[in-house]
């Protein structure tokens, strides 16, 4: 791992450690913290990614390991403005634990080799793949906001809250960030997918949907979609929907995992 | 019992703060009625323990567990507990007998301890509330306003209010609810978030609908309506929360449950009618929550029997608690404020300490030791750089300047000590004090003798239980 791999580690885990405490003892300062901390992770992820795509002359997705900094970068995003947004911290901690395990399997397991110069493929596919990327990390904070969500109606129905348990968001706020999370997932996901069939159309003619890749990511737009439009009704309100949502995620983990590593044919990485 | 540990001793003349009260560990409801202050009264007691020389600076303190008058003595500190005591007994017309081993007495850090752990909520009927420290704040911005307050109690109530803020914010000890009602209503919470905009349902109207009324409208709740076999005592308890009342044979319409042309189905329901046994059942539920689109409904059953239904545990999107899951809750919650008395304790020791340090930067004699040393510095530093210079003094001569400078510093030293002796009021002397230090740049650091209410910001807190 380097230096700068470290960093980002210690700067996630620093920002989860203020969060989680921020559970139990919710100084508003300790809470400001934990956003700054997480802030300035981000900002700095940012110019690790821009120096990198310098070198390159492209976002950096090409890789295994810029793709997946590239979401991290993504997810830690989305959720300081889903923060912001509805005014939360109390599923700080849990992201943030994400994002430090994320970040040190990155830099301990998957190899920081400068990946090879990619053809020169223009803007449109360049918003494709970073559009794809971000839904996959606005449906990964969903999974997250979701799992959650579950933890807590066991807590409510078990009847014996811990400690954490009083510092927990309420089931109405956990479920409307996962709503907007997946509302995030599914424009970035609908757009995303746009540009990269105009892009493939451009370029071979036809439009390739027979490719796993393209194929996988219908579905998973169908199933988000249907997530949305479930989970207000009577029958799937609360857990059920909650439950949905969270399994949905093995929909994008296939894609992102198994699809990209081996079996589609043109979204593999290099 | 307690005792008034009386500050005889080196006071008089000492910037101390001193206290007498009596709180519900020392005195039954009936004294503590008869020793209470009204706010107006309590002001008008500070007045007159100034009028009458006794305190410089006073304040008086009056909740329903608690009387305490602090306040700065002036120069008959030492018997400044006592005339206090011999004050409160006229005030109140009460015999010195009738308060025999029923008020305790402060001064000094003993004082200031005191305060820090009533805002801590330690001292408290019910350790950790937060009422306390809203009273606190409430007592000393009456008296900030009414101008009975001086340098020392403000520094002293603002470093309470810092400190009631600190254990709360930094500890667990406030932040689990301890009663029944109120864990009902942050269990609801944890369902909906803000209770702002939402429709609760109140069944029975007993002294814990009233408390849960009042915690519900305390925040903001939406709607609230009250079901109850008496309408009358239903609409006495609808028009004290700002609710409204329903009679008893509309409860399936109050619940959603009696189809279309009710008022719609409650988001919360805290049922606590008395002798009628299950009347809310699994199937009313149902229809309840069916009729709010499947969005959940938490209910709080304390009643005794229970008015749901056991076997309506199981409906989804249901969160049932009965009296004696909150119960549990309750004592879980106690224990674990117990466990937090340690850092608490230690907050209030840091933060006493911090006040003690400041007080004793205001002594007469540090100011004088501090400038002493400050000129001896000076003067060092100056023979050092002139003399060194002069290859023709000897010794002996070095040593004789060295004593006449030495005689000027005491001198000019003089005339403070003096004043600062000869001053009779605590504000004047601490107003010279902290001239002297500030002239001289003694204390970087003193500042912020604020006297203005810059402390008085609103602190979060449950107030669950008063004081």
């Amino acid at each position: 791992m380097t230096h700068l791999g470290w960093l980002t580690v210690a700067c996630y885990a620093a920002s989860f450690a203020c969060y989680a405490r921020f559970l139990y003892a919710p100084n508003p300062w300790l809470g400001r913290l934990a956003t700054a901390l997480l802030a300035g992770e981000i900002v700095a992820e940012y110019f690790v990614l821009l120096e990198r795509s310098h070198g390159m002359h492209a976002v950096p997705y090409d890789d295994l390991y810029g793709s997946m900094s590239l979401f991290a970068w993504l997810l830690g995003v989305t959720y300081l403005g889903l923060e912001t947004f509805h005014r939360q911290r109390s599923v700080g901690a849990f992201v943030t634990l994400l994002l430090a395990v994320w970040m040190t399997l990155l830099e301990t397991l998957v190899p920081r080799t400068a990946p090879p110069l990619p053809p020169a493929r223009g803007p449109l596919f360049a918003f494709h793949v970073t559009l794809n990327t971000w839904a996959y990390a606005a449906f990964a904070l969903s999974f997250v906001l979701s799992v959650v969500y579950l933890l807590q109606d066991r807590i409510l129905r078990l009847r014996h809250p811990g400690a954490a348990f009083w510092r927990f968001p309420a089931l109405d706020v956990l479920e409307r960030m996962a709503r907007s999370s997946v509302y995030i997932g599914l424009a970035a996901l609908t757009a995303g997918a746009t540009m990269g069939l105009i892009w493939a159309h451009r370029l071979m003619g036809s439009y390739t949907l027979s490719d796993p890749k393209v194929m996988v990511t219908f579905a998973i737009l169908v199933v988000y979609a249907a997530y949305l439009l479930i989970s207000r009704s009577a029958r799937w309100r609360g857990a059920r929907a909650a439950a949905l949502c969270a399994a949905n995620f093995g929909f994008v983990l296939f894609s992102y995992t198994l699809v990209n590593l081996y079996l589609t044919k043109f979204h593999r990485f290099l | 019992m307690p005792e008034i540990s009386n500050a005889k001793g080196p006071m008089a003349g000492r910037i101390q703060v001193a206290l007498i009260g009596c709180n519900h560990r020392t005195a039954p409801v009936e004294l503590r009625e008869r020793v209470a202050f009204t706010p107006q009264q309590a002001l008008d007691a500070a007045d007159e323990l100034r009028r009458r020389g006794i305190l410089e600076e006073a304040l008086v303190l009056s909740t329903c567990n608690r009387s305490e008058l602090y306040g700065v003595p002036g120069e008959s500190g030492a018997m400044a507990t006592d005339a206090m005591r011999d004050f409160l007994t006229s005030f109140h017309r009460i015999s010195a007998a009738e308060l025999n081993g029923r008020i305790y007495g402060r001064a000094g850090p003993e004082a200031v301890r005191h305060l820090f752990r009533v805002a801590a909520g330690l001292d408290s009927m019910l350790l950790g509330e937060a009422e306390i420290l809203g009273q606190l704040r409430t007592a000393y911005g009456q008296a900030l306003e009414h101008g009975t307050t001086g340098p020392v109690l403000n520094r002293l109530f603002q470093g309470a209010l810092e400190t009631g803020k600190r254990v709360r914010a930094e500890t667990e000890i406030g932040a689990r609810p301890v009663s029944v009602a109120l864990a009902g209503v942050k269990l609801a919470e944890h369902v909906f978030g803000s209770l702002k905009g939402r429709v609760a349902l109140i069944i029975g109207a007993g002294a814990v609908a009233e408390q849960v009324a009042e915690h519900l409208r305390n925040r903001g709740i939406g709607s609230l309506r009250v079901v109850n076999r008496s309408y009358s005592r239903a609409a006495e308890l609808a028009g004290e929360a700002g609710g409204e009342a329903l009679a008893w044979e509309s409860l399936e319409a109050a619940l959603g449950a009696g189809g279309h042309g009710g008022p719609g189905a409650p988001d919360m329901i805290i049922a606590s009618a008395g002798g009628i046994g299950a009347f809310l059942t699994r199937e009313m539920l149902e229809r309840s929550i069916a009729a709010r689109g499947g969005r959940p409904i938490f209910v709080a059953d304390l009643g005794v029997p229970r008015n749901a239904a056991p076997d309506a545990a199981g409906v989804y999107n249901l969160y049932l608690y009965n009296v004696d899951d909150l119960g549990e809750i309750v004592e879980q919650n106690k224990k674990a404020r117990e466990a937090e008395i340690p850092r608490a304790e230690a907050i209030v020791a840091e933060q006493s300490a911090k006040f003690e340090a400041w007080r004793q930067r205001l002594e007469t004699r540090s100011v004088l030791d501090d400038l002493r040393n400050r000129f001896g510095e000076q003067r060092e530093g100056l023979l050092r750089e002139r003399l060194g210079e002069s290859e023709g003094v000897s010794p002996e001569e070095r040593e004789r300047i060295a004593r006449i400078t030495g005689e000027l510093i005491e001198r000019i030293l003089s005339q403070p000590a003096e004043r600062l002796r000869n001053e009779k009021g605590m504000r004047g002397r601490v107003a010279t004090i902290e001239a002297l230090r500030y002239s001289f740049g003694l204390d970087a650091t003193l500042g912020g003798l604020d006297a203005t209410a810059g402390g008085l910001d609103e602190t979060a807190g449950d107030a669950e239980d008063e004081e």
